[in-house]
């Protein structure tokens, strides 16, 4: 046990880029995204990615270092408006943009992992997410048919690791870390802390070592996108 | 014209709850909805990042970069509290298991069609999770003002914006009242103080049926 284990999120990374792939990330706005891997993708510098993933970071952060560097050719996700970066270059025709609603992204993340091809969804029937798609009626109702994704890597950011690559994620986190981890062919998973064998409960483990090929270990910002709080009342 | 607040249209909106419910709220003034949960009804709300039992925001000083609600803003958790990923958490959306979502709207129309994500020309953001939501959960109830700035109704006979989705609609609340979506077009269910229904049918397109 622990070959599963690098040093670095570049050397994690090591053979596994290439031009024109197809990258599915985990983290939902800036919590629980694999800020490390994403960095050591940008300084690898490798290009026309398309990259799967709920959100495109902000400006300077996150996913949003690799549209800085242009290396991302498309986006697949639900919401983007954090990114003024990813809204000009979009405008100007530089990035394309598939939107996907965010369930169905979920699901076609969960699909792909899980060796179902396609899937049929009410999400979206009567909209332009329809457009062109298969539809079906099944008792009575429409359906949609969406595709589930298979991505030749899967970057990911979980809370703890055990070496053999077991993952337990913290709160709100966990979020499309799970299904984007599934869907890699390769899965790379940055996490906080790696614990010794044994130190994870079996029955809490969150994603088996099955589905994580690397794991590196590292400092994490952690940055907060919306800083909302409330006053204490005078005792 | 008088009717509701921002405020008050979350507090009438939160009548709508029943004891026991599994909600989820949108962004905005449905979020407010979370302020004005009627005593003696328990109901546990959902966001759709990953999580049932959302708690209020964090007192300074306590929050957490790992937990945060859908609109990206730092929250807490409560005793009964349950984390997910997203694929679960948009099973349960899409299997039926959220007996409300209360969200925003920009048009809604008499068929109960809904567009609340995009405007052609305009920066486009995406429509996040409220496609799943609008076409998973037991009941859709809409909040929103009834007029756009030039005075123009935006309860209308068809949508003119894209669709987040087609029939969806349950109910409409409102800065000047509640309507119900069914056959034939609209039906009024209350009228917000100091608007008369001649008000409230002015400032509607959709038609309104008896």
């Amino acid at each position: 046990m622990g070959k599963k284990i690098h040093a670095t999120a570049a050397e994690a990374l090591d053979g596994h880029l290439k031009d024109g792939m197809l990258i599915a990330a985990g983290g939902f706005g800036l919590c629980g995204i694999p800020e490390l891997l994403i960095a050591a993708i940008r300084d690898a510098g490798t290009k026309n990615l398309t990259v799967a993933s709920n959100n495109a970071g902000v400006d300077g952060f996150g996913l949003g270092q690799l549209l800085e560097t242009r290396q991302v050719k498309k986006m697949i996700s639900s919401y983007v408006g954090e990114n003024a970066e990813f809204m000009r270059q979009y405008l100007s025709g530089e990035l394309e943009l598939e939107f996907n609603p965010q369930g169905t992204l979920a699901e076609r993340m969960r699909a792909g992992g899980a060796g179902i091809p396609g899937f049929y969804t009410k999400t979206g029937v009567g909209t332009v997410i329809a457009d062109g798609k298969e539809h079906h009626d099944f008792d009575g109702q429409t359906y949609i048919l969406e595709r589930g994704i298979v991505a030749d890597l899967a970057i990911v950011k979980a809370w703890k690791a055990d070496p053999s690559g077991n993952l337990v994620f913290r709160k709100t986190a966990r979020n499309f870390n799970v299904p984007a981890a599934t869907c890699g062919k390769i899965c790379i998973a940055e996490v906080e802390e790696i614990v010794p064998l044994g130190a994870l409960d079996p029955d809490a483990i969150h994603l088996p070592g099955i589905y994580v090929t690397k794991i590196v270990q590292g400092q994490h910002e952690k940055r907060i996108e919306q800083r909302t709080v409330r006053k204490r009342e005078a005792v | 014209m008088a009717g509701w607040d921002r405020n008050q249209m979350a507090a009438r909106a939160a009548l709508e709850l029943q004891d026991g419910w599994y909600v989820n709220l949108g962004i905005g003034i449905p979020t407010l909805v979370a302020n004005y949960i009627p005593e003696g009804i328990e109901v546990t709300l959902q966001s759709e990042n990953g999580m049932l039992g959302m708690g209020p925001f964090p007192f300074e000083g306590e929050e957490d970069a790992d937990l945060i609600n859908a609109g990206k803003q730092t929250i807490t958790e409560l005793p009964q509290t349950a984390f997910f990923d997203s694929a679960t958490s948009f099973a349960m959306i899409r299997g039926g298991k959220i007996a409300m979502a209360i969200l925003g709207a920009m048009e809604v129309d008499e068929n109960g069609d809904l567009a609340n994500w995009m405007i052609p020309g305009k920066l486009v953001k995406g429509m996040g999770g409220a496609m799943d939501l609008v076409a998973g959960v037991g009941r859709v109830v809409v909040v929103m003002d009834h007029t756009n700035k030039a005075g123009e109704s935006k309860v209308l006979k068809a949508c003119t914006l894209p669709l987040t989705g087609k029939a969806v609609v349950d109910r409409i609340i409102s800065n000047l009242g509640v309507l119900d979506v069914v056959p034939g077009g609209l039906r009024i269910v209350e009228t917000a103080p100091g608007i008369s229904e001649a008000d409230l049918r002015a400032a509607t397109e959709a038609t309104i049926v008896a």
